[in-house]
C-alpha cells in the first residue's frame, strides 16, 4: 500500500459516492457508476449487499408462497388449488428459504462484517466473491422457472426423499437438481473466500480467541459447509442418475435402497440445520454485550460450545429417519448423541443470559430481537429435546409438533438473528440511524404473530394433524385458522422491514462511528459508513 | 395501545365462533401399554423442560426488569467463571442422562415385536391406500378413503369423520399381541395411528416391525405420515378393536366376503 492510499475513502468522500482522485492509481478507486458497479464488483461491500438484497428479495417470495398455502389451509375442504400446487407450494416455500434466504443472508453479513471486524482490507478472494454472488440469480431463476414452465415443478418436499423424487419425480426435477448443483458451488466458493479471509487477513495481535464471536461461528460454519455440501450434490447426483442413467441407488427393485437416500440428504441436512443457526449465535454474541454494557461471558466457553456443536452435528443425522426402522442400536446411538447437542447448546444460552445479568440493559431493536431470540430459540430447543427422545419421536415425527420446532428454531433463531443484525449494523452500513419507533413496532408485529403462527402447531402436531397434507379433519380446523391469521400478519409486517431499511438507506438522522453506546470491536473505529476499502492499513490489536 | 386493543378484539372474535367441542392440544394416552409409555415420557420431558424453562426465564426476566440503564442500573465486571461453567455443563448433562435411561428402556420394549404375538398383520403401502394381509389367514384386502369428493370441494357438508373413513378398516383383537409389518410397493408411506402408538414408515424393499397389545375396544384413527405424492392427504387408517369372540367371527364372514367376492 502506498501512503496516499490512506487517503482514500474517509467519510466525506464515501458519503458522496465517488472518489475523486481515485483514477490516479488504477488499484485503488472507489465504485464504479451504473450497473457495471454491480455485475463487476469485488468490493466485500457491494456484494454483501448484493447477498443482502437478494436474500430480502428470497424472503417475500418464499413467504408469498406460504401464504398461499396457509390461505388453503384456512379452512377444511380444498377451496383454492389441487393438491399438486399444494406440494409444489410447501417444496419451493422450503428450497427458497432455507438456499435463497436465510444463507444468502448469512454470507452477506460475513462478506459486510468480517473483514471490518478483523481489520482486513477486503475478503481474501475477492474475483471468487463475486462469481460466488453471481452464481446465486442464475440458479434461483433455474429452479423458480419450474413454477410458471409446463409441467409440475418440484413436489416432493424440499427433502426430496427418493423414489419419489427418482422414478416418481416430475421432469422439473432435473432442474432442480441443476439449480443445487449451482447453489451448493456458490456456497463451497463462499466458504472458501470466507476461511481463507479469516485465517489469513486478520489485523496484527488479533489472535484467534481475541477474534469476534461471530467471526469465530462463521469460521466453523464455513467449515460445516465445505463438509457437507458435496454430500449434497453427490446426493442429488445419484438422483439425476437414477432418472436418467440407469442407475438404481436408491430403486429398491433394482437392488438399491431409498433409505440410503434419506442417510445421504440428512448427513448434509443436519448440519445444514446448524449452518442456518451458528452465524445467528454470533450475531447474538455481539448484540447482547453491546446493549447490556458488558462484555460477553464465557468467551472462550462460547468457542468451544460452538465448535463442539459443529462437530456433533455430524454425528447425529439419523434423528430425522426413527421411523424408517433403524436398528434399536442405532436409534439409541443417535438418541444419547442428539441429547449431548442440548449441552453447548445450553451453554450458550446460560452465557448470554449471564452477559445480561447486572449488565445495564436498554432495548433498541437489535436488543428486542436478541430476546426474543433467546426466548423462543430455547423454547425450539426445548421441542428439539423432546423430538430427540425416540419412543416420543415416533408420535411427533411428521406431524405439525415438527413443523412448529423447525420454525421456532429458524425463524426467531435464523430470520430474526438476522434482522437483528441489519437493525444492528445497518447505521454503520448507510450511515443513518433507522426508525426506532417504526422498528418497535415492526418488533411487537413480528414477535406477537410469530407466535399466534407456530404456538399453535404444537398442539395440531400433538394431536395428530401429519405434515404437509392440503386438508384436513375437522378436529383441527380452529387451529389452523388461528395460524393461517397469524401467518398473514406475520407476512405483511416484514414489509415494515422492508421500508424501513430503504427510508434508512435514503436518509435520517447521522450516525456516529461508535453508533452504539456499549459497542465495542474494530468495526466501530470505521467511520459511518465505512470508507469504500475497509482497512488500507491494518490496525493493531494489542 | 391500540394494537393490544386491536390483539384482543381479533382474539375474542375468533374464539367465540369457535365450536371448541373437539378441542385437543395434547398427545393422546392411547390404548396401548406402548402409547401410555410414550405419552408418561412425552409429558416427563415436557415438564423438565418446563422446569428448565422457569429457571432461565427468570433469571433474564430479572435482568430485563431490574437491570435496566434506564433504572440507573450501572453494569458490573465480571465476564467469566471457570467454575459456573462447568456448573453449567454438568447440570444440564446430569437431567440429560436421567431423560435417557427411561427413554432407552421404553425403546427396548418397542422393539421386541416378536415375543409371544399372536397375530401378524403385514401392511402395505400404495399410491393412496394401504393393503392388509392377515398371515396365516389368507385374508387380504384393500382399504381406501371413503370421504366424497363432493365434501373435499365443499360442494356438500362434511361428515363428522371427514378424511378419517375408510371403506374396510383393518380390525384388530383386543388383548392379543399383534405384529405390524409394513412394506411398500411405490414411493415411501408410513403408517400411523397415535392410539396405538405406533408410526412406522412403509418402504419399498423393506419390511418394518412394530407391535400393539390393545386394551380397550373400539375406533382409532389415523393418517399416512409420510408425503408420499398428490393424494398423501387422503389416505386414512381406520383400525377397529373388537373382542377376541367378535374378531374371530369377523374373521369367518370377512373370509366368506373375500372368497365369494367378485
Amino acid at each position: 500500500m502506498t501512503s496516499s492510499s490512506l487517503h482514500h475513502g474517509y467519510p466525506s468522500q464515501a458519503n458522496s459516492g465517488a472518489i475523486t482522485h481515485g483514477h490516479e492509481h488504477e488499484h485503488d478507486h472507489g465504485p464504479a457508476k451504473g450497473i457495471t458497479r454491480w455485475l463487476f464488483t469485488t468490493n466485500h461491500k457491494d456484494i454483501g449487499t448484493l447477498y443482502l438484497w437478494f436474500s430480502l428479495i428470497m424472503f417475500l417470495l418464499g413467504g408469498a408462497l406460504i401464504m398461499l398455502v396457509r390461505a388453503e389451509l384456512f379452512k377444511p375442504g380444498l377451496q383454492l388449488m389441487d393438491p399438486n400446487f399444494f406440494n409444489q407450494l410447501t417444496t419451493m416455500h422450503g428450497l427458497i428459504m432455507v438456499f435463497g434466504a436465510v444463507m444468502p443472508a448469512f454470507v452477506g453479513l460475513a462478506n459486510w462484517m468480517i473483514p471490518l471486524m478483523i481489520g482486513a482490507p477486503d475478503m481474501a478472494l475477492p474475483r471468487m466473491n463475486n462469481w460466488s454472488f453471481w452464481i446465486l440469480p442464475f440458479a434461483f431463476t433455474i429452479l423458480l422457472s419450474t413454477l410458471v414452465l409446463p409441467g409440475s415443478a418440484p413436489n416432493f418436499g424440499w427433502t426430496f426423499y427418493a423414489p419419489l423424487s427418482t422414478t416418481y419425480g416430475p421432469k422439473s426435477t432435473d432442474f432442480f437438481i441443476f439449480s443445487v448443483h449451482l447453489m451448493g458451488m456458490s456456497s463451497i466458493l463462499g466458504s472458501i473466500n470466507i476461511i481463507a479471509t479469516i485465517l489469513n487477513l486478520r489485523a496484527p495481535g488479533m489472535t484467534m480467541m481475541k477474534m469476534p464471536i461471530f467471526v469465530w461461528t462463521w469460521l466453523i460454519t464455513a467449515f460445516l459447509l465445505i463438509g457437507v455440501m458435496p454430500v449434497l450434490a453427490g446426493g442429488v447426483t445419484m438422483v439425476l442418475m437414477d432418472r436418467h442413467f440407469g442407475t438404481t441407488f436408491f430403486n429398491a427393485a433394482g437392488g438399491g435402497d431409498p433409505v440410503l437416500f434419506q442417510h445421504i440428504f440428512w448427513f448434509f441436512g443436519h448440519p445444514e440445520v446448524y449452518i442456518m443457526i451458528l452465524p445467528s449465535f454470533g450475531i447474538m454474541s455481539e448484540i447482547i454485550p453491546t446493549f447490556s454494557r458488558k462484555k460477553l461471558f464465557g468467551y472462550s466457553s462460547m468457542v468451544y460450545a460452538t465448535a463442539s456443536i459443529g462437530i456433533l452435528s455430524f454425528l447425529v443425522w439419523a434423528h430425522h429417519m426413527f421411523t424408517t426402522g433403524m436398528p434399536v442400536w442405532g436409534e439409541l446411538f443417535f438418541m444419547f448423541a442428539t441429547m449431548l447437542i442440548a449441552v453447548p447448546t445450553g451453554v450458550k444460552v446460560f452465557n448470554w443470559v449471564a452477559t445480561m445479568f447486572r449488565g445495564a440493559l436498554s432495548f433498541e431493536a437489535p436488543m428486542l430481537f436478541a430476546v426474543a431470540f433467546l426466548i423462543m430459540f430455547t423454547m425450539g430447543g426445548f421441542s428439539g429435546l423432546m423430538l430427540s427422545i425416540v419412543p416420543a419421536d415416533f408420535q411427533y415425527h411428521d406431524t405439525y409438533f415438527v413443523v412448529a420446532h423447525f420454525h421456532y428454531v429458524l425463524v426467531p433463531g435464523a430470520i430474526f438473528g438476522i434482522i437483528a443484525a441489519v437493525y444492528y449494523w445497518l447505521p454503520k452500513w448507510t450511515g443513518h440511524m433507522y426508525s426506532e419507533t417504526l422498528s418497535k413496532f415492526h418488533f411487537w408485529l413480528s414477535a406477537i404473530f410469530l407466535n399466534v403462527t407456530f404456538f399453535p402447531m404444537h398442539f395440531l402436531g400433538l394431536a395428530g394433524m401429519p405434515r404437509r397434507i392440503p386438508d384436513y379433519a375437522l378436529q383441527f380446523a380452529d387451529f389452523n385458522r388461528i395460524v393461517s391469521i397469524g401467518a398473514f400478519v406475520f407476512g405483511a409486517s416484514q414489509f415494515l422491514f422492508v421500508y424501513i431499511v430503504i427510508k434508512t438507506i435514503r436518509g435520517g438522522k447521522k450516525a456516529t462511528a461508535r453508533v452504539w453506546e456499549g459497542s465495542h470491536g474494530l468495526e466501530w473505529t470505521l467511520p459511518s459508513p465505512p470508507p469504500y476499502h475497509s482497512f488500507t492499513t491494518p490496525p493493531r490489536i494489542d | 395501545m391500540l394494537s393490544i386493543r386491536l390483539l384482543i378484539g381479533l382474539f375474542a372474535g375468533l374464539t367465540s365462533q369457535m365450536a371448541w367441542a373437539d378441542f385437543t392440544c395434547n398427545m393422546t394416552r392411547g390404548v396401548t401399554e406402548i402409547s401410555q409409555g410414550i405419552h408418561t415420557l412425552h409429558m416427563t420431558i415436557f415438564w423438565i423442560c418446563v422446569a428448565v424453562g422457569v429457571v432461565v426465564f427468570s433469571v433474564m426476566f430479572y435482568a430485563i426488569i431490574y437491570h435496566r440503564k434506564s433504572r440507573g442500573a450501572v453494569a458490573a465486571n465480571f465476564h467469566e467463571s471457570t467454575v459456573v461453567e462447568i456448573i453449567w455443563t454438568l447440570i444440564p448433562f446430569a437431567i440429560l442422562v436421567g431423560m435417557a435411561i427411561p427413554a432407552t428402556q421404553m425403546l427396548i420394549k418397542m422393539d421386541d415385536t416378536k415375543t409371544d404375538s399372536e397375530i401378524t398383520i403385514k401392511i402395505t403401502g400404495y399410491q393412496w391406500r394401504w393393503e392388509y394381509e392377515y398371515l396365516g389367514e389368507g385374508l387380504r384386502f384393500v382399504s381406501s378413503l371413503t370421504t366424497s369428493q363432493d365434501q373435499i370441494h365443499n360442494r356438500d357438508i362434511k361428515g363428522q369423520h371427514y378424511l378419517l373413513e375408510v371403506d374396510n378398516p383393518l380390525v384388530l383383537p383386543i388383548g392379543k399381541k399383534i405384529r405390524i409389518l409394513t412394506t411398500a410397493n411405490d414411493v415411501i408411506h408410513s403408517w400411523w395411528v397415535p392410539a396405538l402408538g405406533i408410526k412406522k414408515d412403509a418402504i419399498p424393499g423393506f419390511i418394518n416391525e412394530a407391535w400393539a397389545r390393545i386394551e380397550t375396544p373400539g375406533t382409532y384413527r389415523g393418517q399416512c405420515a409420510e408425503l408420499c405424492g398428490v393424494n398423501h392427504g387422503y389416505m386414512p387408517i381406520v383400525v377397529e378393536a373388537k373382542t377376541p369372540e367378535e374378531y374371530q367371527a369377523w374373521v369367518e364372514s370377512k373370509k366368506g366376503k373375500v372368497r365369494s367376492g367378485p
